[in-house]
Parts: C-alpha cells; sequence; structure tokens
C-alpha cells in the first residue's frame, strides 16, 4: 500500500468528495424536481382551482383576488356515482388480484420446486409474454372474447340448448377481468416464485418426519411463509389496476368504466381540469393507502414468522 | 427433490397455455386471409403488404424508435447517474424521487405531465405538445428502472476493490473510469435495453402527452382497436413481437459477453 495513500490533503479530498456529490446527484435530481414534483404540485394547486370558460382552468388570479374553490370537492364527496366508481375499481382491482393469486401460485410453486438448473428458463417462459405490447395482449381476448370467435359461438350454442339467452362475453365486466389479469399476471408469479424458491425443503422434510400429510405441510409450513412474496405481488397488481383506463376501455362496455376512466375523460373529453385534478389525487390517496397496509402485512408477517 | 404431483403439472401447464394461447392466435390470424378474426380461411401475407403501405403507420413506427432511442438515452445516462449517488452518498431524497414516477398507476404520471406541459410549457415557452413531451414523459419513467439495476449491481459488488484502487493512488475520476465503470456496464446496458422497450411499448403516458400532432405504434394501435379492427393490427403485433423477441436475445448476449469480458 503506498504511505501517500491517506495522505492527500483532508480539505482537499473532501472538497472533491463534495463536489462529486453534486455531480452525480444533482442532474437526476434536478430533472425529477422538474417533471415528477413540479407537475404534482401543480396538480395539487389545480384541484383547488376553477374550471376555465372553454375548458381547461380559470386564470389563477382575477380581479386582484384568488380563484380557489373546494367546489370539486364537494362535487366528488355530494354525487355518489363517484365513489360508486372508486367501490367498483377498488372491487375489480381485488377480485384481479385474487384471481392473479390462484393462477401464479401453483406454476410458481412449480417452478420453485423443479431442478435448478430447468428453474431459470421456467420462469423466462412465464415472464416472456409479457414482453409483448401491452395493447396486444388486450387485443388478443378482443377476438378471443369476440361474437364470432369459436368461444362465444361454443357458449352461445351450449346455452341454446338448455334454452337460455345467448350471451355476449366481449364488452361485458368478465372482458374486463379477463385482461386485467391476463395483463398483469406475471407481477404475481414473479414474486411468488422469489419466495417460494428461497424456502428451505428441511422445514418440509421436518413436518413430514413429525406426521404432517401432504395438505398440512402446504397449509402449516408452504403458505403462511409465502405470504410476503403474495404481499409483494398484490402490490404490483392491485396498484395499477386501480388507476388502469385502457382495459376497460376496450373491452369493457359503457357500464364498465373505473376510476381511470372517468379520469381520461375529465382531462381528455369534457376538459373539467380541477376536477380530473381531484379525482387524481383522490386515487394518489388510494393507491397510498393501499402501499402502506401492505408494507404493515409484510412487516407484521416478517415479525411473526421470522 | 420432491416429486412434483400431476395435478400441480396440471395447473401449471394450464397457466403457461392461458399466457401463450392468445398471443398464438394474434400471431395466427395475422397469415388468415379473411377481414374477421373468427374463421381459418386460407394462407396470405395480404396483411403485411397492407402495413408497409399504410404511411400512418410508418411514420407512427419511425416517431417509436426516435423517441426510445432519444428517451433511453438520456434516461440511461441520469439513472446512472442516479444509481451510483444514491449508492456513494446515500442520498435519502433521490431514491424516492427516481422509483415513485414508476411504482404510481402510469395515468397518474401521465395527466400530471399533461398538466404541467399545457400550464408552464406551452404559455411561457410558446411550446406545444409534440414529440419532445413525449421524450421527456419518458425519460421521467424510465430512470427509475436503471436506477434500480445500477444499484443492484453495486449493492453486490465487494467494496473493497473500490478501496483499492484509492490505495494505489487512483483518482475519483480515475476510479470511476477503470473499476466502477466496467463493472456497471452489463448493469447500465441492461436498464438501456429496459428503458428503450418500455418506450417503445409505452401507451398510456403517452396517450396523455402527445398531443394532436405526434403518433407512435401504440397509439396507433389502439385507434385501429377502437375503430377498425383488421388483420393488419395482428401483422404489426407479429413484427412488434419479433422485435421485442430479438432484443431479449440481444440483451442477454451483450450481458452475458459484458460478463465475460471483465473477467468475472
Amino acid at each position: 500500500m503506498s504511505p501517500w495513500a491517506g495522505r492527500t490533503m483532508p480539505g482537499c479530498f473532501s472538497m472533491t468528495r463534495r463536489f462529486g456529490r453534486w455531480l452525480v446527484g444533482l442532474p437526476p435530481t434536478l430533472f425529477l424536481l422538474l417533471f415528477f414534483v413540479a407537475p404534482s404540485l401543480i396538480m395539487i394547486v389545480a384541484s383547488f382551482r376553477l374550471a376555465g370558460e372553454y375548458g381547461g382552468l380559470a386564470p389563477l388570479v382575477e380581479h386582484g383576488r384568488w380563484q380557489l374553490t373546494l367546489e370539486t370537492y364537494r362535487f366528488f364527496f355530494s354525487d355518489f356515482i363517484y365513489v360508486e366508481i372508486f367501490i367498483r375499481s377498488f372491487s375489480v382491482a381485488l377480485a384481479t388480484t385474487l384471481i392473479c393469486v390462484l393462477l401464479a401460485y401453483p406454476l410458481a410453486w412449480l417452478i420453485a420446486r423443479s431442478p435448478k438448473k430447468h428453474q431459470d428458463l421456467m420462469v423466462l417462459l412465464a415472464v416472456l409474454p409479457f414482453a409483448s405490447n401491452f395493447l396486444i395482449r388486450v387485443y388478443a381476448w378482443m377476438i378471443i372474447l369476440g361474437p364470432q370467435a369459436a368461444v362465444a359461438r361454443a357458449l352461445n350454442s351450449l346455452l341454446a340448448m338448455f334454452g337460455f339467452e345467448p350471451v355476449t362475453l366481449l364488452f361485458s365486466p368478465f372482458a374486463v377481468l379477463v385482461g386485467m389479469v391476463y395483463v398483469h399476471l406475471p407481477f404475481m408469479i414473479l414474486p411468488l416464485y422469489t419466495n417460494l424458491a428461497r424456502h428451505d425443503p428441511a422445514l418440509l422434510d421436518a413436518a413430514q418426519d413429525l406426521g404432517a400429510n401432504a395438505w398440512q405441510r402446504f397449509w402449516e409450513v408452504t403458505w403462511p411463509l409465502s405470504l410476503p412474496g403474495i404481499y409483494a405481488g398484490s402490490v404490483l397488481v392491485f396498484i395499477p389496476v386501480l388507476g388502469m383506463f385502457a382495459i376497460p376501455d376496450i373491452l369493457g362496455g359503457t357500464g364498465d368504466i373505473l376510476i381511470g376512466n372517468v379520469i381520461k375523460e375529465q382531462f381528455l373529453g369534457t376538459r373539467d381540469w380541477p376536477f380530473g385534478a381531484t379525482l387524481s389525487l383522490m386515487l394518489t390517496l388510494a393507491v397510498l393507502a393501499c402501499a402502506g397496509l401492505a408494507a404493515w402485512l409484510a412487516r407484521r408477517g416478517v415479525g411473526r414468522h421470522a | 427433490m420432491r416429486r412434483n404431483p400431476l395435478w400441480l403439472w396440471a395447473a401449471a401447464l394450464a397457466a403457461y397455455a392461458f399466457l401463450y394461447l392468445p398471443l398464438l392466435i394474434v400471431v395466427l390470424y395475422s397469415f388468415n386471409d379473411s377481414r374477421l378474426n373468427a374463421e381459418w380461411v386460407g394462407f396470405t401475407l395480404h396483411w403485411y403488404s397492407e402495413l408497409f403501405n399504410d404511411a400512418n403507420m410508418l411514420i407512427a413506427a419511425r416517431n417509436s424508435l426516435l423517441i426510445a432511442a432519444t428517451a433511453s438515452l438520456a434516461a440511461t445516462l441520469l439513472g446512472t447517474l442516479a444509481g451510483l449517488a444514491i449508492h456513494r452518498y446515500k442520498l435519502r431524497i433521490l431514491p424516492v424521487l427516481a422509483i415513485t414516477p414508476v411504482a404510481m398507476p402510469e395515468i397518474l404520471l401521465g395527466v400530471s405531465l399533461l398538466l404541467f406541459f399545457n400550464l408552464v410549457f406551452r404559455p411561457w415557452l410558446g411550446l406545444e405538445l409534440g414529440m419532445w413531451s413525449v421524450i421527456v414523459a419518458h425519460i421521467t419513467f424510465c430512470i427509475g428502472f436503471v436506477t434500480i439495476v445500477v444499484r443492484v449491481s453495486l449493492l453486490g459488488m465487494d467494496e473493497s476493490i473500490f478501496e483499492a484502487a484509492r490505495d494505489l493512488g487512483a483518482t475519483p475520476w480515475q476510479t470511476f473510469r477503470l473499476v466502477t465503470f466496467p463493472l456497471i456496464l452489463p448493469a447500465v446496458m441492461a436498464g438501456a435495453l429496459m428503458s428503450f422497450s418500455l418506450s417503445l411499448d409505452d401507451f398510456v403516458i403517452t396517450f396523455f402527452t402527445a398531443g394532436v400532432g405526434v403518433s407512435t405504434l401504440p397509439l396507433e394501435i389502439y385507434s385501429m382497436i377502437k375503430i377498425a379492427v383488421t388483420p393488419e393490427v395482428n401483422a404489426v403485433s407479429t413484427l412488434l413481437m419479433l422485435l421485442t423477441l430479438g432484443m431479449i436475445v440481444l440483451a442477454s448476449r451483450i450481458h452475458g459477453k459484458a460478463v465475460r469480458s471483465i473477467g468475472v
């Protein structure tokens, strides 16, 4: 080791260090302050402003007075329809998350129990469809569920045999749910697999030695240990579904709109920006609450099983 | 190793089928000689030739590639800096700034940027929404992904090699150029490819920040799906899937090569 190594002048060292800190840290910080924090703040302010005569926003200061109001918030809580749409969005997100757990668990478990050398390939195969464009994956279900497709025709001839009315699969809540599950499934598979692959097989052997049958080994050992993986996956599925507008827009009917569709409509359709901003803030609060809940659940789970 | 029960295999195979069959159907119907995505009529390349004669689609493809190239370059630079800064200088706020845009539903970033561009950039700088606003929006959400990848690779490294470089008299710049950078290069490349494909694929944020003047492939696909579905959508989807597949193969080769070249 060079005897001079630690002997550079201390003042000089801390100055290059401080310079380096600015040089490296400042550009991304400034960029994100300008294009993420500032827009978010503007959104908060916009929710208290008045709508412009021709859409957009009215001037912030008019006749020497600030034009700020709580009107949009009053409107949000006075009309039950918006609360109802929020509840519907939550229900769809919850149903999507549960179905994703049901579909992802067997697959993630099988991969985690397979020989190590096959695991990478099996995981890659499970997430590869996710690499295709989001709209393509939604469009695929438009074809499958479409009225001329084999699925709908077979189902309807079956229903007709028992004297039921034919059903439309596309543009229904069912289609929305299928699309949501299909698009978000990999977000559940990956964290679940990561969790399950870390389980110590000795635990299952010990349970077996103690006389636990296959079901007990799963329910008493594997399942509780996999809860952190389920929580992690649930956050990754639940939050994007909560704000989704494209899937209800493409696969849903007029009655299947979620909160994302209303926000989109306020900004690009009716151009009521203050109300759109209010709805976006409500969605943000809902997302933060969900993330907080998941973090709390995960901590509690870790505390109990550590 | 425990043997997997048969029902587990069956359930997992069903899940794989659920993942792949819809995409296979899209590919299959892109070669179908029928306007309807319903029955197999016969093989044709008609929809592909239609696609290559569709001027709007070609412009959209060019825009998409241009936006993805620019945005991924900038996001890789900024995200790498952010990853280094977070790791080296233990900055507190930067991780939150970089990760939050990725963790929120996309629509929130989309509409807040729409407001910001319309309230600040348009009146103050006279800029209408267009290619630039899409690029800026894409950089904003790609930075987080690059930051995560670079940071994870730095966390996996042995700190003593950086100390060794300093002990041998290397300046901070030399340490970075000769030690740190070659070591994080695979992660930087992975982050760049990830940003490129995220930008190329993005629909929601582009939808809000593109304005009326500029179209991208996802926007074009969306309007085709909403207005008039023809198997041309299947053809462009199939080509996009091939492109993505090619990039994944490329990414794994670069990653492997970069790892080998530094002798790890």
